[in-house]
């Protein structure tokens, strides 16, 4: 299913003035059709990161490719052109306050130079894709916030990109919403093979809604891969963080990952049911990941046949490490 | 002067006064704004940042705003001349009220377009949109309640210079309220003239407010 890398970023680096190190040599591949998350604290550069994706920052030096191109190479106006192929969506959502919804959508495809008739036709098309028909007059101030985000990704959408970028567009949302907005992009990702690359510090996203996630650090990637990949990596810091323990572990414990899709069957019990072992749990998480459960738990094994029962996790795809 | 000339004397002065205020506000507005959106396109961090261009453009909007209007109405009289062919007058007046009030509005139109978010201005920079069309279609149509507002603190500040000019031969209300309260020591068309001059000021700031508040959209 995933092809070539859509998004290519190359030893991207960006200092601010002459100190800010903002990006310090990163390295990105974003396939085609994936939803990719940069995760990271703020101020670790994911900002900087997206915007030199599509040159509103541009990149101290390294090189930036979307759909084959070297963005970085490009005069001003074939680069304007690139960019009216990758959409953007924005945390406070950027939409201007003077023109309705439908003008607000409208915007991208004026700046394309298409005509009026035809403008009307797809603002038509999109504002029904986001479930928005009936807001079409309205204007950006009468909305909620997921209804402006809403108009943000149809307007993001209106050129038809093959590719998104999201800078936090769901941190200004509450819970509830964030699902929904979420849950369209997974839509938009699978109706319209659509590839998103999204920065986000909120671990609810990735969990929802990303295939591949990338963790940042001070300006560098520390860690890139699949979701699924990675939770089956030793020492993996995604892992950590979206199941999260108790802290410090306990002298002698075991973290114990298990295998994707199976977080709910009863590893423990048939543990101490076959072995006779002692099972302290300390601390467990089982999270949803885009509909396939993966869970993390802190024990402690005692009894004489503990190292015959690890050797059965093991066995059963359960990643067992010293916590 | 006779009772029953004061209201025709009055009328012909409120006329002179809205005639000079009119005009000059119109090319004041002309002129501002794009002044105004240089200010903010060459700025660093602007559109086309072009330090020289904004160094220029900023000296010359504050000197022209820290002289005061008395003192720059006198300096360019043969300015003055040279454009409308006389000093005298009300059409004479409107160069030094217009010259004097367009570095005012630009200031204006420059805090006003700032006023505009950051991220608007990205999100047109992401679609592709060139910059004259950030300008046009996101600066401006944004910033329109603000431009309204500026405008009219703009016009009031007019009609105080309006009377300033008047007095030294303008014609208008202020002109009035010099010849007859000043030089003649008639208080009471002095007094008149004055209400009227208030009246006009309240009655320009409520429809610049109103005016503002239906175009705004927030
Ligand atoms: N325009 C800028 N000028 C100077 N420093 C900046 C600028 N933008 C970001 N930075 C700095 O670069 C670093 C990374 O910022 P950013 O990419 O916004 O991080 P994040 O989005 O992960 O919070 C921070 O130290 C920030 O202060
Ligand atoms: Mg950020």
């Amino acid at each position: 299913m995933y092809n070539l890398p859509v998004i290519r970023v190359n030893a991207l680096r960006k200092v601010y003035g002459s100190r800010v190190l903002a990006l310090d040599g990163v390295d990105l591949h974003v396939r085609e059709g994936e939803i990719f998350g940069v995760l990271g604290q703020s101020g670790a550069g994911k900002s900087t990161l997206l915007r030199c994706v599509n040159l509103l920052e541009r990149p101290t030096s390294g090189t930036v490719q979307v759909g084959g191109r070297d963005l970085t190479a490009l005069p001003e106006g074939e680069l304007r052109r690139q960019r009216q192929r990758i959409g953007m969506i924005h945390q406070h959502f950027a939409l201007l306050s003077s023109r309705t919804v439908a003008d607000n959508i409208a915007f991208p495809l004026e700046i394309a130079g298409m005509s009026r008739a035809q403008r009307r036709a797809r603002v038509a098309e999109l504002l029904d894709l986001v479930g928005l028909a009936d807001k079409a007059g309205a204007r950006p101030a009468q909305l909620s916030g997921g209804q402006k985000q809403r108009v943000g990704i149809a307007r993001a959408l209106a050129a038809r990109p093959k590719v998104l970028l999201s800078d936090e567009a769901t941190s200004a949302l509450d819970p509830a919403t964030t699902q929904s907005i979420l849950a369209l992009l997974r839509r938009l990702n699978a109706e319209l093979g659509l590839t998103i690359l999204l920065i986000t510090h909120e671990m609810q996203v990735i969990k929802s809604v990303c295939d591949s996630a990338a963790t940042l650090r001070e300006g560098r990637v520390v860690e890139a891969g699949g979701v699924y990949d990675l939770i089956a990596t030793p020492g993996s810091l995604l892992t950590r963080e979206l199941f999260p323990l108790p802290d410090p572990p306990p002298a002698g414990s075991l973290t114990l990952t298990l295998p994707i899709g199976r977080a709910d069957e009863p590893i423990v019990s048939s543990l101490v049911r076959t072995y006779g072992v002692d099972v302290d749990i300390i601390g467990g998480t089982v999270e949803d990941l885009r509909g396939r459960s993966a869970g993390r738990l802190r024990v402690r094994i005692g009894g004489e046949r503990a190292a015959e029962a690890l050797e059965s996790l093991r066995g059963r795809g359960v990643l067992v490490e010293a916590a | 002067m006779n009772l029953s000339e004061l209201p025709s004397v009055l009328w012909q002065g409120t006329v002179e006064t809205a005639q000079m205020v009119v005009w000059s506000a119109l090319l004041t507005a002309l002129l501002g704004l794009p002044i105004g959106v240089l200010l903010v396109v060459t700025d660093r961090g602007g559109l086309r940042p072009l330090p020289m261009i904004k160094a220029m453009l900023g000296a010359v909007v504050n000197v022209g705003r820290s002289l005061p209007f008395i003192v720059l109405m006198v300096a360019i009289l043969p300015f003055t001349r040279l454009v409308t062919g006389t000093t005298i007058g009300t059409v004479a007046a409107i160069v030094p009220l217009t010259l004097g009030a367009v570095p005012f509005y630009a200031r204006l139109v420059e805090t006003a377009l700032r006023g505009v978010g950051r991220e608007v201005v990205e999100a047109a920079q992401a679609m592709g949109a060139r910059r004259l069309t950030i300008v046009v279609k996101v600066l401006l149509p944004e910033a329109v309640p603000q431009l309204v507002a500026g405008l009219t603190v703009t016009v009031v500040a007019l009609i105080g210079y309006s009377a300033m000019a008047g007095a030294i031969g303008g014609g208008g209300l202020g002109d009035l309220a010099v010849r007859y309260g000043y030089q003649r020591f008639d208080t009471g068309v002095m007094v008149v003239t004055v209400v009227l001059l208030v009246i006009i000021v309240q009655l320009v700031q409520f429809l610049g407010d109103a005016v503002a508040r239906k175009l705004s959209h927030q």
